[in-house]
């Protein structure tokens, strides 16, 4: 096993301990972990395995089943391009390939400064606004092509600062 | 907190805080109250700035006593938001900014005076309209069954739910045995409003009379892409499907209620758990309900994005800690759910209904709707159409009258082409079936379903070939992978659309997506795959003609198949501004030798009109959006 951090160690463990009155624990255990630490990498997963008992081949199943978790790290700034059908019908798809043209990136992946993720979401039930894209849990509404290219450079001239 | 621990505290509170509510809505001269949409659509177009700008107006004024702000769940017409009502006038201003927030308090709060410029606007006749009763959108619906609530109380409030009548039915119930409450849901007619619309009452009956421990579950697991209507009933009102949850709870023997919901709905959860943290705090939730020997208590799970946990076995899957992926039924979870118990999964919209049917008896509710499905069911129109929001209408209203009186027909005076319902399961339905009146049998009749409540309006600028694919990659994506026709089948459906759409289609194609389609509807073991092809197949058979344009002339009649496609300036109508050239992104535009025309015909001196080269064109379309005189079309 590699070696993870005395810190993470620690701080798993209490993650784990948050939850041993739970049956089944495993999925709430796991999604603290992603929103801690972004990602959980196979080494969290044998800890995790370790201190509940269950085996590390169950939660490598659940931790690639869900399209909430990531083995690998997300950038500073999650882009989710929303492609529920609502948005889809109102040329989200567009958006979506703009953001990836000026980032250089195809869905999924990470710009290499780790500044970005481009991701697809599938309804984030803000179809009223459509179409939409979710930057760290903030709602952009009505996003068009051309606003994208300012989104971007909004969040690049906060970093620059 | 004062606690509520028999019938006799629950009828004082409700006749306390329902009295604070009705002071609220009919408050005295002088004495006004502002209510702030606090839906996930008008948070997002800051209405929380709003509501801390009113509350600090009020302070700043010393108004504390006369006046008082807060949010509400869901106002529904999200297109117009964010909402600010005030009472009690109940004066509704739409497209509320947060720059107009002093205005509305100089104005209409401290001077009587309404700002009309954010009135409604009725686009027919032009006129302002300052009652939301009095607006198009509302006229056709009731909002009083699932959405009881929505827009009025403070959904982070408790005490308002409780005047609001939350708790009756539960207190009604109560007083009935278990079988009367099962046969009272029966005799309403409830059908699950999740999809399968199987009757609920049924469903809670097969639960054995066992000692065991027993499970009721809500499923909140929205994952239809452009549905909302569960989110905003949890964001509205949660204490009307912890009600629910609490009654389906007695009915069936269960102490522990389990929502699983969408880690994508953070308020949701966030004014869930608080409804649910204040109810056990007042012993609503707990041991010894309201004095009795029942006893329940709730739990959150969250989910973590994959649309199958939608399936009950999958969600129970997913709570067990397990990998999303259905269970093989018998046995049905009834007989062996959650742990290997029974338990019962009920919609969030299903439970909504259920305090209604407690409250008011099944009379009321059965009086609702047609002979097939009775009550009301909530929408979540969206795409082409004016009015996007969330609609409750009661069964039997048609489409019709939901895409053009209450959704305000398509905007930009688009021909309407199809409405999606179902979702990723359902199906489109056109022109001709615009009259059908909706419930669960008549929408299977005319070939699609009722599915969740998604219900997206498309119009003559979508290619159905390019929606059957996008339902395809999104089914493809969320295959649990279990069975081989589903995981196979839909990613070989998905190449063929994806061939077809890229223009490399033949006849031949069509055939095997009917072939394959059937496969995969016959040979998959729960919903998501048996349906998985319906949107394949509907559009195939209302829209052959665009299957034919596609695949034999090699032509997207709604030009958005990018190879079939190109973009053309109209050389009479070019001004030669030249501003398309250096919008294009690739240089593919330059002027010509022709001479530009102005829009009165006339030769526009020393310009030239401009031609696109297609060897050169990625098709980006910033050509299109960009010109501000219409030149450029897609053929």
């Amino acid at each position: 096993m590699a070696k993870l951090q005395p810190q993470a160690v620690k701080q798993i463990t209490e993650i784990v301990e948050r939850y041993k009155d739970e049956p089944t624990p495993t999925m709430m255990i796991l999604e603290d972990i992603q929103k801690e630490y972004g990602y959980i990498p196979l080494e969290v997963q044998e800890l995790v395995s370790e201190l509940t008992g269950v085996p590390v081949s169950d939660i490598y199943g659940v931790v690639t089943f869900y399209s909430f978790f990531s083995m690998v790290p997300k950038g500073k700034y999650v882009i989710g391009v929303c492609l529920g059908t609502a948005c889809y019908v109102k040329g989200s798809q567009l958006v979506c390939d703009k953001f990836g043209e000026l980032l250089g990136i195809k869905p999924g992946e990470t710009t290499p400064d780790g500044l970005f993720t481009l991701d697809l979401l599938r309804c984030i039930g803000a179809c009223a606004v459509a179409p939409a894209v979710s930057i760290n849990g903030k709602v952009y509404p009505q996003v068009k092509v051309d606003n994208v290219k300012n989104i971007i450079e909004e969040y690049r001239a906060r970093e620059a600062n | 907190m004062e606690q509520i621990r028999n019938e006799k505290e629950l009828q004082a509170r409700f006749e306390k805080c329902g009295a604070c509510l009705q002071k609220k809505f009919h408050c005295e001269p002088g004495h006004k109250a502002i209510v702030v949409c606090g839906g996930t659509g008008c948070l997002s177009a800051d209405s929380q700035v709003i509501i801390d700008k009113f509350q600090e107006l009020i302070k700043a004024n010393g108004l504390e006593d006369k006046v008082t702000a807060n949010i509400v769940g869901c106002f529904g017409f999200c297109s117009q938001g964010p909402f600010v009502k005030v009472f009690p006038e109940e004066t509704l201003y739409v497209k509320v900014k947060v720059g107009d927030v002093e205005e509305l308090f100089e104005k209409d709060i401290k001077n009587n005076e309404v700002v009309e410029r954010l009135l409604f606007v009725d686009p027919q006749t032009k006129q302002h309209v300052q009652k939301q009763h009095d607006i198009n959108f509302y006229k056709l619906q009731r909002r009083d069954i699932a959405l009881h609530g929505n827009g009025e109380i403070n959904p982070e409030d408790i005490d308002e739910a409780i005047g609001n009548g939350a708790f009756q039915g539960l207190n009604r119930a109560l007083h009935m045995t278990r079988e009367e409450v099962i046969d009272e849901v029966l005799k309403s007619g409830l059908r699950g409003r999740g999809g399968a619309g199987f009757p609920t009452g049924r469903k809670w009956s097969f639960v054995p009379k066992t000692d065991e421990p027993k499970y009721m579950i809500c499923n909140g697991d929205e994952g239809d892409p452009g549905a909302f209507m569960d989110r905003s009933i949890i964001e509205g009102n949660p204490c009307a499907v912890i009600e629910g949850m609490m009654i389906a709870g007695y009915a069936i023997g269960a102490q522990n209620g389990y929502f699983y919901v969408r880690a994508e709905y953070p308020i949701a959860v966030k004014r869930l758990a608080k409804a649910i943290k204040e109810l056990e705090e007042v012993g609503i939730l707990g041991d010894h309900v309201l004095g009795t020997d029942f006893s329940f208590r709730c739990h959150i799970r969250l989910g973590a994005g994959a649309f199958v946990c939608g399936e009950e076995t999958a969600l129970i899957n997913s709570i067990e800690g397990k990998r999303g992926m259905p269970r093989p039924r018998p046995p049905f979870p009834a007989v062996k759910g959650l742990w290997g118990h029974p338990s019962v999964v009920n919609n969030v919209e299903t439970l909504a209904c259920v305090p209604f049917i407690l409250r008011e008896g099944w009379e009321k509710f059965a009086a609702i709707g047609t002979a097939d499905t009775k009550g009301t069911k909530v929408f979540a129109l969206g795409g082409k159409v004016n009015n996007v929001g969330l609609v409750e209408v009661p069964m039997g209203t048609t489409l019709r009258q939901l895409i053009y009186d209450i959704g305000g027909g398509i905007p930009g005076g688009k021909k309407f082409k199809a409405i999606q319902t179902g979702g990723p399961s359902g199906g489109c339905l056109t022109e001709k079936d615009l009259d059908t009146p909706i419930d669960f049998g008549s929408l299977v009749a005319a070939g699609s379903m009722m599915g969740s409540g998604g219900a997206i309006v498309m119009d003559e600028d979508n290619c159905m070939v390019d929606v059957a694919k996008f339902y395809m990659t999104f089914i493809c994506d969320e295959s649990c992978g279990k069975c081989s026709p589903c995981r196979i089948g839909t990613k070989r459906c998905l190449d063929i659309l994806t061939k077809i759409c890229d223009g490399k289609g033949e006849p031949k194609d069509l055939d095997d997506l009917k072939e394959l389609s059937n496969v995969i509807r016959n040979n998959s073991l729960c919903a998501l795959g048996q349906t998985a092809t319906n949107p394949i197949l509907s559009t195939m058979k209302a829209f052959p003609e665009e299957y034919q344009a596609h695949v034999v002339d090699h032509k997207c009649p709604a030009h958005v198949c990018k190879n079939m496609m190109e973009y053309y300036i109209q050389p009479n109508k070019c001004i030669g501004c030249g501003l398309c050239m250096r919008n294009c992104p690739v240089g593919a535009i330059s002027p010509s030798t022709e001479p530009a025309h102005l829009p009165n015909g006339n030769v526009n001196p020393g310009k030239f009109a401009h031609v696109i080269d297609p060897k050169k064109c990625v098709k980006c379309g910033s050509c299109l959006s960009g010109c501000r005189i219409g030149a450029i079309i897609k053929k």
